[in-house]
């Protein structure tokens, strides 16, 4: 038995988050305000298991119902897991109790897409990063905290509204870090910025990774933005981990065709790359009512596509050390 | 096709910030068959330069100053009567916008909001407006177009929401389409298939396309001339392969280098540094010289017009024509 309370932590320089076979169902609603047949459960999550050692990125990537964020919210417990294991410093999160848990959310945080819907309208920026610290008896101060991502003091006298999108966004990044985390969910945290201040939030994001030694989940829908900060990428489709490796290795020779036609499907910013560019046809199904079999099979454009598709689920397995795919002719060349 | 020259499109801000010169004079040409792109990112105008062609600016706040030229096929779009526009509005100009739920009517199915266009533009019969609806669905792409063309939208899909829009821009074979950020809100992969569907349709239908983009992605590959914007201003126009190659203002140059690209090994981005002012306060000078590496007193006394770099290319900077300033500053 794994025991949750305090005492020794762990002394192998194991992974610091350990997800272990995440489910993540919404229950039904019944057609006709409840009279009728339940419908389907939709599969949001959908068996995930990563680790992420200390002070390393992951950078999740999918695309929209592909389950990314219900991963990011579950694992810190703000939505409830339908089974598996989150283990932080291998200490069970789900098994914890209300004390415990408020504990360990000091040292997990999270820092949302849109920053303007997640801070306060009301508050000052001084009055949201003030709460955090006054609530954990923390010494830090508001001003260190906006010189570290790197706004003028004069900007605690602000409020969200008047406030950039930039400007909010390492508001909020404040807010995540005034609790000192040594693990944070970064769930989309440029994707409603313009490029030249989305570079900029990335490269304070990886500052302070390096500063503090920080860990991040990195939840995006841009393969291109998760190059630049993931150590490891795991790409999600309809509540499934599809493939997953180092990052250097899965841009470079990506197995899953669904990650390959991600990865050509990504506008680059240079006209003299004709690109041979995959487009998928169809629309993703929904995670409702998942296709049988590998869940891509209707869009998959592998030539080697076969019957076994359409019936067998292919497992995510070792293609090459560190490097899973769950495709049963990943060893395959495409083209 | 369509020049535009000198378009200043204002808006009066409430409690009495001031002027918000969105677009500021804005010039540029689109010629027949090219696809057009305008780039910037936000506050820099290209949505409403791209809404003040059709004149749909709401008024007020905005309103478009005197002396400012729209002109479609011999005609000022700006001066003529509301009738005479309504009858190239969605006829021989179309627009596409961003987010087709907003943009469709959710009590009406889609062949009905298809074949409307049709019906006032073009006399057609219910009968044979339905028909043209049907055949839209199919030039778009979208499965079993006879089934789908009594959906409503809610029932679609985001992509097949957008191949909608499309069919009902294009229903009268406009000579002009306009499309404002029409796969912004769309995956990545459905994003491919509409940027695809676009250019197919316009090398078989032959219009001209103004695409409207902050994605320097999207420009590279679906572009044949780019404008730049920045604060209300064109910075810069090139041919696409030319702007890639050779961004000559400080701004398109930073823009370039702050893109992440999946093929870049993992690297610390180049980001421009500051923000984009407010429109209610443009920087005097070169509206962009608080954030540019070269500015010099020149950029801060006296705003550069438009110089020529060669070959069609334009830039709105002094290293136009002062090159060696360019040298040692990074």
């Amino acid at each position: 038995m794994r025991t949750s309370g305090p005492g020794p932590r762990p002394q192998a320089p194991g992974p610091l988050v350990d997800v272990r076979d995440l489910v993540k169902h919404y229950a039904s609603e019944r057609r006709w305000f409840g009279l009728g047949r339940p419908r389907a459960p939709v599969r949001a999550v959908d068996g995930v298991s990563f680790a992420i050692p200390s002070g390393q990125t992951l950078g999740l990537v999918g695309e929209s119902g592909s389950g990314k964020t219900t991963v990011g919210r579950t694992l810190l417990r703000l939505q409830q897991a339908t089974s598996g294991t989150v283990l932080f410093e291998g200490v069970d999160v789900f098994a914890l109790d209300a004390t415990r848990l408020r504990a360990l959310r000091r040292r997990m945080q999270i820092v949302f897409q849109d920053p303007y819907s997640s801070l306060n309208p009301r508050m000052t920026v001084q009055e949201t990063l003030q709460e955090p610290l006054e609530i954990h008896g923390l010494a830090g101060t508001v001003t260190a905290l906006l010189d570290e991502v790197g706004l003028d003091a004069a900007f605690a006298k602000r409020y969200p509204h008047e406030l950039s999108g930039g400007q909010r966004q390492r508001v909020g990044i404040a807010r995540a870090l005034s609790v000192e985390p040594q693990f944070i969910v970064c769930d989309e945290p440029v994707s409603a910025l313009d490029v030249s201040v989305q570079a900029q939030v990335l490269n304070l994001l990886a500052d302070l990774q390096a500063r503090r030694h920080l860990t991040y989940l990195f939840i995006a829908h841009d393969l291109a933005v998760v190059r630049h900060i993931a150590d490891e990428v795991a790409v999600m489709y309809l509540g499934k981990i599809v493939e997953r490796a180092p990052a250097a290795e899965i841009y470079a020779q990506p197995r899953h065709p669904y990650t390959r036609a991600l990865l050509s499907a990504v506008p680059e910013p240079d006209p003299r790359v004709a690109k041979q560019r995959i487009v998928l046809p169809g629309d993703i199904p929904s995670p409702a009512n998942p296709p049988p079999g590998c869940p891509f099979h209707p869009r998959c454009p592998h030539p080697m596509k076969s019957e076994r598709c359409h019936t067998e689920a292919p497992p995510l397995r070792e293609i090459t050390p560190g490097h899973f795919a769950a495709c049963h002719y990943a060893e395959r060349p495409m083209s | 096709m369509l020049r535009v020259r000198d378009l200043k499109t204002y808006f009066v801000t409430e409690h009495g910030r001031g002027t918000a010169r969105a677009v500021d004079e804005v010039s540029f040409d689109l010629y027949p068959g090219e696809t057009l792109g305008i780039v910037g990112e936000s506050g820099c105008g290209k949505t409403v330069t791209s809404l003040s062609i059709l004149r749909l600016v709401p008024e007020p706040p905005g309103h478009i100053l005197p002396g400012s030229v729209i002109e479609f096929e011999g005609r000022n779009l700006l001066a003529i009567a509301p009738r005479e526009l309504r009858s190239i509005r969605g006829n021989q100009i179309a627009m596409i916008f961003q987010e087709p739920m907003t943009s469709l009517n959710p009590v009406f199915t889609v062949g009905d909001q298809i074949a409307e266009a049709a019906i006032i533009h073009q006399r057609l019969s219910r009968g044979a407006a339905r028909a043209r609806a049907i055949e839209m669905l199919k030039l778009v792409g979208i499965p079993d177009p006879e089934q789908r063309v009594d959906d409503y939208p809610h029932q679609l899909s985001g992509g097949m929401r957008q191949r909608v829009m499309i069919a009902m821009a294009l229903v009268c074979h406009p000579k002009v389409l306009i499309a404002d950020e029409p796969t912004t809100a769309l995956d990545v992969t459905i994003q491919a298939q509409i940027l695809e569907l676009l250019d197919r349709l316009q090398k078989e239908l032959g219009m001209a396309v103004l695409l409207i983009t902050h994605d320097l992605g999207v420009v590279a590959g679906h572009t044949d001339r780019v404008v730049v914007m920045y604060a209300g201003r064109v910075v810069e126009t090139a041919s696409t392969t030319e702007l890639f190659e050779r961004p000559t203002h400080p701004y398109t140059e930073g823009l370039l280098a702050a893109v992440p690209r999946v093929n870049a090994p993992r690297s610390r981005l180049h980001a421009i540094p500051g923000q984009v002012p407010a429109a209610t306060a443009w920087p005097v000078g070169c509206r962009f010289h608080p954030r540019c590496p070269y500015a010099w007193d020149k950029c801060v006394a006296q705003e550069p017009p438009l110089l020529d770099a060669g070959d069609g290319h334009t830039a709105r900077c002094w290293l136009v024509i002062e090159p060696e300033r360019r040298q040692g500053t990074r």
